[in-house]
């Protein structure tokens, strides 16, 4: 009942917002088109050329920025008392934050399912391979805004923002191979960070689905990525229950 | 019937005891004022009662329900306006709505037909597809007020439902409330500074000091308490003795020159009451108020800190307007 209530909440929002909708989907466009371009220029990766190459990691990157900062918006909620009245209704803390995670996903899995449409101006990345990496963008989002929420009810103002943005948001995306390619080419300080970057297996899995390349198999990325979901989710649990 | 009943109900905070022990039994249909000076404990109280605050000792039953073990049910029978505006402004007045019914699991064949009734109530019919940022401060109350009755509480709990609103959209406001109950046969508990007000509105009224109850009567038996009306005489001597003897005098208060006499039945009296005092300078005659009650009670009149209160609600209505994401 309240995961509905919030989830119908948080769709009616999103709609309303269609600015939003377009500026979620310009930014990738830029980091394909502007950067991928021109590194493309002059560097491909495995015989990909790197604008197609970079496709998933951008897809990685539109799910990590759209879900920690859909779930530190609770913040704001907070301040406005908007989240008061909901959280006087007859339904429990845990549907709430449910609610919340599902709203979330359902936002960035609409921006990603954008960017796929444009997947045909891509010529290495594989169709059939959406599906798959649909999914594990999914299980991505639910983990990152149960990141972002857990950050957000531990937060009493925005001006955490900023420090979250440089320190969570940004080495999780740089962190996880978006850009560049994981191998043993890689200094081993930056291969051993990137290792321990749960986000990494997500880049690994969407791109094994999309261009036929990765590291591991596709269900032991996916299981990374859930076990990674299921520990935020239970985080996310205890801290927004316990949220004044 | 007892709606809302507790016993000892005891809240503190470290080491501070918000609420002391509080009993209290309404009826239904029952319109309640907790009257008090600021942290009195009214909120703390009206807290307790819908679950938000767990009582730390004491027990609360709403419309049967155990407010420390029954949270769930209190709340699905309890509705709340909030001292500050808890609007959702990115959506409209009738969304507003819509995600309530679905907080409270109304069903879907009804939402529609309660959610249009609601409006029509609070005549936001023609505005109910606005988004709630270009309300007014009075349609945005009117909005919470359907809000907090939609699903039909047996309780409505209105923390201070008029604070900052102008005197017409006040006044607009209770009509509003009084007709809700009524109509719905809805119990009200509600908190205000303006005494007035409680006096026209409320059926019994409980007046709560450093977290007790201290009164507890209708308007009109408070008032009388005082021992009728009062009489203030401007005088250079005021012989204490002779008034007092007087049989209808009830109690005399000096503050210098001026003397405010209580007494029953002044406008039969006042001449004989005057025939003893020598030389007197001025003579003023009124009926009490709730506020003079108040000030007995409390050794506090309850508009000073309303003046304080205000400065809150200020900033909370700046806050509230530059809302949206």
């Amino acid at each position: 009942m309240g995961i509905s209530a919030v989830w119908w909440r948080e769709f009616k929002v999103f709609w309303r917002e269609k600015s939003r909708i377009l500026a979620s989907f310009v930014q990738p466009m830029m980091w394909l088109f502007l950067f991928g371009s021109g590194v493309g220029a002059s560097l491909s990766v495995d015989g990909i050329n790197y604008r197609d190459y970079i496709y998933p990691g951008i897809l990685t990157m539109s799910v990590i920025f759209g879900s920690v900062f859909f779930g530190l918006y609770v913040i704001w909620d907070r301040k406005l008392d908007v989240l008061k009245a909901v959280l006087v209704a007859p339904v429990t803390r845990i549907s709430i934050f449910f609610g919340k995670v599902l709203g979330g996903c359902t936002d960035v899995i609409m921006q990603v399912a954008i960017l796929f449409i444009f997947s045909f101006l891509f010529p290495s990345v594989n169709p059939w391979g959406i599906p798959q990496a649909l999914i594990i963008l999914m299980v991505s989002s639910i983990a990152l805004v149960s990141v972002g929420l857990s950050l957000g009810s531990l937060m009493e103002s925005l001006e955490g923002f900023q420090v979250i943005s440089a320190f969570v948001v940004f080495p999780l995306f740089f962190l996880s191979g978006a850009l560049f390619p994981v191998d043993e080419r890689l200094p081993r300080w930056l291969a051993s960070l990137v290792k321990f970057n749960p986000l990494s297996y997500t880049v690994d899995g969407v791109r094994g689905a999309l261009l036929g390349i990765s590291n591991a198999p596709f269900y032991i990325n996916l299981a990374v990525v859930t076990l990674f979901a299921a520990i935020m989710l239970a985080i996310g649990c205890v801290l927004f229950s316990r949220m004044k | 019937m007892a709606i809302i009943q507790t016993r000892k109900l005891t809240k503190t905070f470290g080491k501070i005891q918000a609420v002391r022990g509080i009993d209290l039994y309404i009826e239904k249909g029952e319109i309640f004022g907790l009257l008090g000076p600021n942290g009195a404990g009214k909120t703390t109280t009206i807290g307790m009662l819908c679950t938000t605050v767990r009582p730390t000792s004491g027990r609360g039953i709403i419309a049967g329900f155990d407010i420390a073990r029954q949270p769930t049910q209190v709340r699905r029978n309890v509705g709340i306006v909030f001292q500050d505006p808890t609007l959702d402004t990115i959506l409209t007045g009738r969304e507003n709505l819509q995600l309530h019914a679905r907080l409270y699991g109304l069903p879907s064949s009804v939402r529609k037909v309660w959610i249009d009734q609601m409006l029509e109530l609070v005549d936001l019919r023609g505005r109910a597809d606005d988004l709630t940022k270009t309300y007014s401060g009075g349609m945005r109350r009117r909005l919470e007020l359907a809000r907090g009755l939609l699903h039909r509480p047996a309780v409505l709990f209105l923390d201070e439902p008029t604070l900052g609103l102008d005197p017409q959209t006040r006044a607009r406001t209770w009509e509003y409330i009084r007709k809700m109950a009524t109509k719905e046969q809805t119990t009200v508990m509600l908190t205000t500074h303006y005494m007035e007000e409680a006096q026209a509105v409320c059926d019994r009224i409980g007046i709560i000091d450093a977290g007790q109850i201290i009164a507890l009567d209708t308007p009109a038996n408070l008032i009388d308490s005082l021992g009728g009306d009062l009489v203030e005489v401007c005088a250079p001597r005021l012989p204490l003795e002779a008034i007092t003897a007087l049989p209808y005098v009830s109690s005399v208060k000096l503050n210098g020159q001026v003397m405010e006499i209580s007494m029953k039945s002044a406008h039969l009296h006042l001449a004989e009451l005057l025939s003893v005092i020598p030389d007197v300078v001025s003579v003023q005659m009124r009926k009490p108020t709730l506020n003079d009650v108040f000030i007995k009670l409390t050794g506090r009149d309850i508009r000073e800190d309303a003046a304080q209160n205000n400065g809150g609600w200020v900033e909370a209505a700046a806050k509230y307007n530059q809302r949206g994401r």
